[in-house]
C-alpha cells in the first residue's frame, strides 16, 4: 500500500514544519554553498556577456597595422604615406593613426624627476582617432584643427588617473617634452586600443612643431611617421582588407607590418575571463560538504528524537519502506530548500552586481540546475543512513518509553 | 457463536541468548468478535510482550498467532504492516498524538497506511470522534485538550478503521482515577456498540469492570474468567 504523493509529502515535511528554525539552520550550509557556486558561475557568465556586448557595440570591423621588427633586428617604421594608401583600398571606410614618440614623456609638473615617467607614452594622433576607435570623451574636448597645432594634449583614461587629473579647467597643464601643454580633455577607456589609455595625445602639427616628430618626404619635412594605423572596414570584408593591409602599408617590406584584429583578441580574452574563480568555487563546494554533514547530523538526531513517532507509525501500519521513504524524503526536502534558497540568493547576487555594471544577467543553466540537482543528491546521500536506521528500528523498541 | 478474531496457541517469547529470559511461556487463548477483555498482571508478568505479540509488532519465538484467521508467522513485513493498518488498532498509555496536527487530523492518520483516500479518511475521522464524544473538539490541537480528551482522540484513532481488534495498553495509566473511570466507561460503551477491545492493565479493579479477565503471571495465563462458553 503506497501513500499518495500528497500524503507522502505531508508526512515527510512534518519534521520541517514542527521545527522550522532547526530546519532553516541545517539548510543554511547548503544554501550558502549553492549560492556561492551559482553566483560565481553567474557572475563570470554575466561579465563575459557584458564584455562581448561591449565588443559588439564597438564593432568587430576594426583592424590595426603596426610597425613591427626588421628582419635584421631593430624596430621597423611605417612609411609616412601608409595611411593615405590604405584609404584607397576597397571596402576601407575610415583610417586613423597614431605616432608614438618614444623619447617624449609626460609629467604632472616640471618638478618631477625625468625618470618618473610612470610608463606613460606620448603619441601624435589623427583627428578622427576617437570616432574610429569608438572611444568617447570623459571630460573636456578632443583636439581640433586649431588645437592640433598648439601645445595642447588630450589624456587617455589611465594617463589622467596616474597624473592625478580628474577635471578640466582653463589652466590645467601637464609637463610634456620640456614645456607646458594645456589639457583639453580626458578620454574614456578604450577597449579596442588599450595603449591609448596610458598615453597623452597631441596633434601631428604640435608633434612636429614642439616635439620635433618629423620625417623627410618629397624633399620637405612632414610630421610622422605613424606607428599604428587603425582601419575601419566595411562589415564582412575584414578578411579581405586584412590580407591587403601589410603590402599596402609598406609595399617594400610587408613582413615588417604587424596586422591584427583587436576584437578577436578581446573575444578570446572574454572567453578566458569566463573561466571562473576556482578558489571561490572550491569554497562553495566545501560549504556544500559541510552543509551535507549538517543535514546528516540533524537527520540522525531527528530519528532518535522521533522514536515514538516511528513506533506509532509502524503500529498504524507503516511498512519499513514507508518509514525509510519518509525520512529520506525529509532529508531531500531539507537539502532542496537549502538549494533553492541558495540558487535564488546566487541569482540575486549576480543580478545586483551585473546590474551595477550594466551587464546582461546571465545565469548558466548548469549553474542553477546543477545547484538544485546537487542539493537533491546531497539530501539523498545525507539522509540515507538515518532513514535506514529508522526503518530498521523494531517497533517494540521504538515504542518503549524510557 | 460469533467468529474468532484473535487466536494464540502455545505462544512463547524468549529474549536474549545468555541468559535467555522467557517473557511468555506457552500462552493460549482466543478472543471472539465483540468481546471486551482485560489482560491483567503485575509489572514484569509479560503482559507488554503479550500486547506486542498480539499486535504483530513482535513475532513469537514459538507458537501460533492468528489475527482474523490469518497465521501471522507466514507474512512479510509489507503484509503484516497492512494487517496492522486494517485489522488492529492501538491505544497507548502515552497517547502518542502528533502535537502539530488537529484532533481530526490525528484520528484521520489512523487510516493513513490503510490505502484510504484523504476525503474518506476525514469523513470517517469525524464519525469516530463522534463515537468518543469529541465532535466539538475536532479542530483542537492535542496541547489544547485535557488528558482524558487526548486519550479519547487516541481511542478514536484506533477505532477509525473499524479494526478486528483494538489493543489498549494501560489506557488509564497517565490519567487521574475519575478520568480513567470515564475512559473505561467509554470502552464499555464501544464494546456494547460491537467493537472488540483488549485492555492491558496492572489494575485489578479496572479489569473487573470488563466482562472477561485474563490474569497473567510470569509469562503464563493463570486464570481466564468470563470467557464465553
Amino acid at each position: 500500500m503506497r501513500l499518495s504523493p500528497r500524503d507522502g509529502l505531508r508526512v515527510a515535511s512534518i519534521g520541517l514544519r514542527t521545527r522550522p528554525l532547526r530546519a532553516a539552520l541545517s539548510a543554511l550550509g547548503i544554501a550558502i554553498g549553492t549560492a556561492a557556486i551559482v553566483a560565481i558561475l553567474g557572475l563570470s557568465a554575466s561579465s563575459q556577456a557584458g564584455l562581448l556586448a561591449e565588443i559588439d557595440r564597438l564593432g568587430t570591423n576594426l583592424l590595426t597595422a603596426e610597425a613591427g621588427q626588421r628582419l635584421t633586428g631593430g624596430e621597423a617604421k611605417l612609411p609616412l604615406e601608409a595611411p593615405a594608401r590604405i584609404t584607397h583600398l576597397d571596402d576601407v571606410d575610415q583610417v586613423a593613426h597614431t605616432g608614438l614618440m618614444k623619447d617624449e614623456h609626460v609629467y604632472r609638473s616640471s618638478m618631477i624627476p625625468a625618470a618618473n615617467s610612470g610608463g606613460l607614452q606620448v603619441q601624435a594622433a589623427s583627428l578622427n582617432l576617437p570616432s574610429v576607435l569608438g572611444t568617447g570623451l570623459a571630460r573636456g574636448d578632443w583636439l581640433n584643427e586649431g588645437t592640433a597645432r598648439e601645445p595642447v594634449a588630450v589624456l587617455g583614461s589611465d594617463a589622467a588617473a596616474q597624473l592625478g587629473i580628474d577635471r578640466i579647467y582653463a589652466d590645467q597643464r601637464v609637463w610634456l617634452g620640456g614645456q607646458w601643454f594645456n589639457v583639453a580633455g580626458i578620454l574614456e577607456p578604450s577597449l579596442l586600443a588599450s595603449d591609448i589609455d596610458a598615453s597623452a595625445l597631441v596633434g601631428y602639427g604640435a608633434a612636429q612643431k614642439y616635439l620635433g616628430y618629423v620625417s623627410l618626404a618629397r624633399g620637405g619635412v612632414e610630421a610622422g611617421p605613424p606607428s599604428t594605423i587603425y582601419v575601419r572596414t566595411a562589415t564582412g570584408h575584414e578578411a579581405a582588407v586584412q590580407s591587403l593591409l601589410a603590402p599596402t602599408a609598406n609595399p617594400e617590406a610587408p613582413n615588417e607590418v604587424n596586422v591584427s584584429q583587436p576584437s578577436d583578441v578581446l573575444t578570446a580574452r572574454a572567453a578566458a575571463a569566463g573561466a571562473f574563480d576556482t578558489l571561490f568555487l572550491g569554497l562553495g563546494v566545501v560549504a556544500l560538504i559541510v552543509g551535507a554533514v549538517g543535514v546528516a547530523n540533524i537527520m540522525i538526531i531527528s530519528v532518535l528524537e522521533r522514536r515514538s513517532e516511528i513506533g506509532l507509525r509502524r503500529a498504524l501500519g507503516a511498512t519499513k519502506g514507508q518509514i525509510r521513504t519518509q525520512f529520506l524524503t525529509e532529508s531531500i526536502l531539507l537539502a532542496l530548500i537549502g538549494g533553492v534558497v541558495g540558487v535564488l540568493a546566487g541569482i540575486a547576487a549576480t543580478a545586483v552586481y551585473a546590474g551595477s555594471k550594466n551587464w546582461a544577467i546571465v545565469i548558466p543553466t548548469e549553474a542553477w540546475a546543477g545547484g538544485i540537482a546537487s542539493a537533491i543528491l546531497i539530501g539523498a546521500f545525507a539522509g540515507l543512513l538515518p532513514a535506514v536506521r529508522a526503518s530498521r528500528m523494531p517497533p517494540t523498541v521504538a515504542l518503549r518509553t524510557v | 457463536m460469533s467468529e474468532t478474531v484473535l487466536e494464540l496457541d502455545g505462544v512463547t517469547k524468549v529474549y536474549g541468548e545468555q541468559p535467555a529470559v522467557a517473557a511468555l511461556r506457552g500462552v493460549s487463548f482466543s478472543v471472539r468478535r465483540g468481546e471486551l477483555v482485560a489482560i491483567v498482571g503485575p509489572s514484569g508478568s509479560g503482559k507488554s510482550t503479550l500486547l506486542h505479540v498480539m499486535g504483530t509488532l513482535d513475532r513469537p519465538s514459538s507458537g501460533v498467532v492468528r489475527v482474523g484467521g490469518v497465521d501471522v508467522a507466514g507474512l512479510s513485513d509489507r503484509e503484516v504492516s497492512l494487517l496492522r493498518a486494517r485489522e488492529i488498532g492501538f491505544v497507548f498509555q502515552q497517547f502518542f498524538l502528533a502535537e502539530h496536527a488537529t484532533a481530526r487530523e490525528n484520528v484521520a492518520d489512523g487510516l493513513l497506511y490503510a490505502g484510504v483516500p484523504a476525503a474518506e479518511r476525514y469523513r470517517r475521522a469525524d464519525e469516530a470522534l463522534e463515537r468518543v464524544g469529541l465532535s466539538g473538539r475536532a479542530t483542537f490541537r492535542p496541547t489544547k485538550l485535557s488528558g482524558g480528551e487526548r486519550q479519547r482522540v487516541a481511542i478514536a484513532r484506533a477505532l477509525v478503521g473499524r479494526p478486528a481488534i483494538v489493543l489498549a495498553d494501560e489506557p488509564t495509566g497517565n490519567l487521574d482515577s475519575a478520568t480513567g473511570a470515564s475512559i473505561v466507561q467509554l470502552i464499555r460503551e464501544l464494546g456494547a456498540g460491537g467493537a472488540t477491545i483488549i485492555m492491558i492493565t496492572h489494575d485489578g479493579g479496572l479489569a473487573e469492570q470488563l466482562p472477561r479477565q485474563i490474569r497473567v503471571l510470569d509469562g503464563r495465563v493463570v486464570s481466564d474468567l468470563g470467557a464465553p462458553a
